[in-house]
């Protein structure tokens, strides 16, 4: 204790100079607000704007700070009071700069949501957190499955072979050895010496991926669906990213037609007309085929809708799903009904339903709220990891 | 002038101001002054003491503190820790006229709690070195989350600082626990002796077994207890030592706390009144620092509201100083000496707050109505009587609810109950129940809580 509150000494630095405990207790408070917040996290990502974007993937989360709690009496709708000043019986006097003075804002201990401060959590730190959070199984980098790629690896070395591909050390070593065995005199190199880098050609599985997010935007799906819809593309996508080095995002929104968009008007977007949703698989077949070579993308697909599809366009939407699911890795749907009790008996969802049953790789989740998502999340990666399994068992 | 002269004055004027008051009658312990940033004093305004504890929630007091402080709002002139010797940390940055100014009223201060029998009884009870203490219990802490985790001790931690102001003041520090055994059978008296008599006369029968001699196991508690952190401590069925030694180092410090909640207006009245006296008085001061320095005592010792405005609470310093201007002025110096030693604010409020001076200082009643963008105040009218019982309330049970512990049962579960009737309303649910939680981490077994709710219905919270 002496050296701590002995107030001699000519040391300039005391020792509450050196250390401050309400800055360390602080960091502790963040810690636990951090892991507050796990609690809230399909919450943080809401508004988040990063699904195509690596580049700056944090998101910016407001939080309050944490409460003590404390027994304390249950709030009145009218608390009473003392106060100082001018001021007659009858008065009624407003919260507003300057009538208050100053010293009233101390009133009734350092209140709530009086600062507000901003985490900032890398995505991956997030998606980190989903994974143990759901216990979902690590997904390994995909090395087996349909999708390989030609290419051409170092293997081995040879006694000949072009210039360009000597290999200076390993020739070196070859010399060193050659020359302690025949000791004295013997020559630096010799053409036995040389070692050429062997390339063969190997199939590589492909790493890169394209995931096609395709989102009904006719008048039925409001703001509150699309985030849901929006809400479940980021966990997707994030969740493939640790997956694959590359992933590839294709937005396309549709009514009776369908368009591509950028990230950004996606979710802006809203349009009337019907619901036609062989116009969305179509372009998206075009485009995974014209632009992603299937031998090198795994591509998925995603669609979110409330389930409404026009009658007339049932055999065209089912063909153009069959036909879509023969390319892409996965396709699923997620639909975010206009009631409970449509669940999964919807136009759309009675297609997936019915190419589920020729044994395809599809799935449906159904989406009323924020909390669904982590169990459509949660059924997405377990599928994945399944097919990951399965296609690693022949290999 | 440069750092050290001004520091060499100061120490000057300290010596004089000291012979003045003690030639006007003031009598403390030695006090040991220490210049310290503007750092350290905020912390201290944070924990209370120098070295205390670690705790998260004290992090967030300090956030909001800093951010005052940044945003110029909030400064601590000075800091005295009562005890023998006494502590007071000046700010280093603070003016040569601040500081001389603060160097007076710590001596008021000095004198207060030396002499307010409160003070004087809880410094007898926890011990006069108070900052040593706390740091010691803090290092003892530290150990603590050596050996067992942060954890566990901040569980601990959570729940007794919870209950921090759940204490008994009426009580020592150092309780005996409670009986084991009740009174042997007061109760066999009220029977009526002639009946027994009679049937011990009835021929034929063997003679009746002996009244059970027997002594029973008393109640714990007997009655119902405030104090939580002490029964909690002494009683709880599962708690290691470690663990009951936080719940005695926070009750402890709340004990040391105590005066300083319930005599606050009347210290910093008295310290303010002091210093302007000592003042007024001090001949060898330089004009410009005089002048500097009453200039500082009337940014202080002020209403929160400047001219013409009006404040929705009031400040402590001027409250105090106005209501002590007016005992010395009316009733002489021999009167106040006695008051700072026998009274604490409650009294003090209740006795010396009369129908002028709450009309001099514009004090009034209001009933705040409404949320957010209808919130309003209604200034109302209010007798005298009432206008103190509302400055008042805040202050009753140490500010807290009453919560008692009514019950350890057999299975080693723990009943509190809540005194809503005195209350006059029930508990907050929300974070009552919170507030159970972390009791029931320390206390490993169910706890219990009984409150009323909106309709004033019993209302029953538990933590398994």
């Amino acid at each position: 204790m002496s050296e701590e509150t002995g107030s001699g000494g000519g040391d300039r630095h005391r020792w509450y100079e050196l250390f401050s405990r309400g800055a360390r207790d602080w960091l502790r408070h963040n810690a636990k607000l951090r892991e507050a917040v796990r609690d809230q996290l399909p919450e943080l990502v809401k508004d988040a704007d990063v699904l195509s974007r690596p580049s700056d993937r944090t998101v910016q989360v407001p939080v309050r700070f944490l409460e003590h709690y404390r027994f304390r009496l249950r709030d009145t709708n009218q608390e009473e009071g003392v106060g100082q000043g001018e001021a007659q019986p009858g008065d009624i006097l407003r919260p507003g700069k300057g009538r208050r003075g100053q010293g009233s804002g101390s009133e009734g201990g350092s209140g709530d949501g009086a600062f507000r401060f901003v985490f900032e959590f890398s995505v991956e730190e997030l998606v980190d957190w989903i994974w143990e959070e759901l216990e979902l199984p690590d997904l390994q980098p995909r090395s087996a499955g349909s999708v390989v790629e030609e290419d051409v690896v170092p293997e081995g070395w040879n006694r000949r072979g072009p210039r360009a591909r000597l290999d200076r050390r390993r020739t070196l070593k070859e010399a060193v050895k050659r020359r302690s065995v025949q000791g004295e005199g013997a020559v630096p190199f010799t053409d036995d010496d040389l070692r050429y880098r062997q390339l063969k050609r190997r199939e590589r599985p492909a790493t890169e991926a394209v995931v096609v997010f395709i989102l009904d935007v006719s008048a039925s799906m409001d703001e509150n669906r699309r985030r849901l819809a929006k809400t479940f593309f980021f966990w997707a996508v994030h969740g493939l990213r640790r997956q694959y080095g590359e992933v590839d995002v294709v937005f396309i929104a549709h009514t009776n037609e369908a368009w591509e968009f950028d990230e950004e008007q996606f979710f802006q977007v809203s349009a009337t007309g019907g619901t036609v949703a062989s116009s969305a698989l179509e372009l998206a077949y075009t485009i995974l085929t014209e632009r992603y070579d299937p031998g090198r993308y795994n591509a998925y697909a995603f669609y979110a809708s409330d389930g409404d599809n026009f009658g007339d366009d049932r055999h065209r939407a089912f063909d153009r799903l069959h036909r879509l699911a023969g390319i892409t890795n996965f396709m699923g749907f997620v639909e975010t009904p206009q009631n409970f009790l449509e669940n999964g008996r919807s136009e759309m969802g009675r297609l997936f339903a019915a190419l589920a049953a020729r044994d395809l790789a599809v799935g449906s989740y159904t989406v009323h709220q924020q909390n669904d998502i982590w169990a459509a999340i949660d059924a997405f990666f377990r599928h994945e990891a399944r097919q990951q399994q399965q296609g690693e068992e022949p290999a | 002038m440069s750092e050290v002269s001004s520091e060499a004055r100061l120490a000057d004027y300290r010596q004089r101001f000291e012979e003045l008051a003690g030639a006007q009658g003031l009598d403390y312990y030695p006090i040991d002054f220490e210049l310290v940033p503007d750092t350290f004093m905020m912390e201290v305004a944070i924990y209370g003491l120098p070295v205390r504890m670690p705790h998260w929630s004290f992090g967030v007091r300090y956030i909001y503190q800093h951010v005052q402080h940044r945003m110029g709002y909030s400064r601590i002139f000075e800091v005295i820790f009562p005890g023998n010797p006494n502590r007071a940390y000046l700010q280093s940055r603070n003016t040569l006229a601040e500081n001389t100014l603060v160097t007076a009223h710590v001596l008021g201060h000095a004198d207060f709690s030396k002499h307010n029998q409160l003070f004087a009884r809880m410094q007898s009870e926890v011990g006069y070195r108070i900052v040593e203490q706390a740091a010691d219990r803090a290092h003892r802490i530290e150990d603590a989350i050596r050996e067992h985790g942060a954890a566990r001790v901040e569980a601990v931690l959570d729940a007794a600082l919870a209950l921090e102001q759940c204490i008994d003041v009426t009580r020592p520090v150092n309780r005996p626990d409670y009986p084991q055994w009740e009174a042997p059978a007061d109760h066999a008296e009220p029977r009526d002796p002639g009946f027994a008599e009679r049937y011990q006369e009835l021929p034929g029968e063997a003679a009746p077994p002996a009244p059970d001699e027997q002594v029973r196991r008393a109640d714990i508690p007997p009655a119902p207890e405030p104090d939580l952190l002490w029964f909690i401590a002494r009683y709880a069925p599962e708690l290691e030592d470690w663990e009951r030694d936080i719940f005695l180092a926070v009750r402890e410090e709340s004990y040391y706390f105590y005066p300083l909640f319930a005599c606050q207006i009347m210290n910093e009245g008295w310290a303010s009144y002091w210093h302007a006296r000592l003042l007024r008085e001090a001949d060898f001061l330089p004009t410009q620092v005089y002048v500097d320095a009453i200039k500082a005592h009337s940014d202080v010792v002020r209403p929160y509201a400047g001219e013409g405005a009006v404040a929705l609470s009031i400040n402590p310093y001027h409250l105090g100083f106005c209501i002590w201007e007016r005992i010395i002025e009316q009733q002489g110096l021999e009167a106040a000496w006695r008051i700072r030693a026998e009274e604490d604010d409650f009294s003090f409020v209740r006795n010396y707050l009369d129908e002028t001076l709450a009309a001099d200082l514009g004090l009034f009643a209001y009933t705040r109505r409404g949320k957010s963008r209808s919130l309003r105040y209604e200034v109302r009218d209010a007798e005298l009587d009432e206008l103190r019982e509302l400055m008042l309330a805040p202050k009753f049970n140490y500010g807290a609810p009453r919560v008692r512990a009514s019950a350890l049962r057999r299975d080693g579960s723990l009943d509190l109950e809540h005194d809503a009737e005195t209350d006059g309303r029930g508990l907050d649910l929300e974070r009552a129940d919170r507030v159970l939680e972390y009791l029931q981490r320390a206390w490993r077994r169910p706890v219990r809580l009984t409150t009323v709710d909106h309709d004033g219905d019993r209302f029953e919270l538990e933590a398994i």
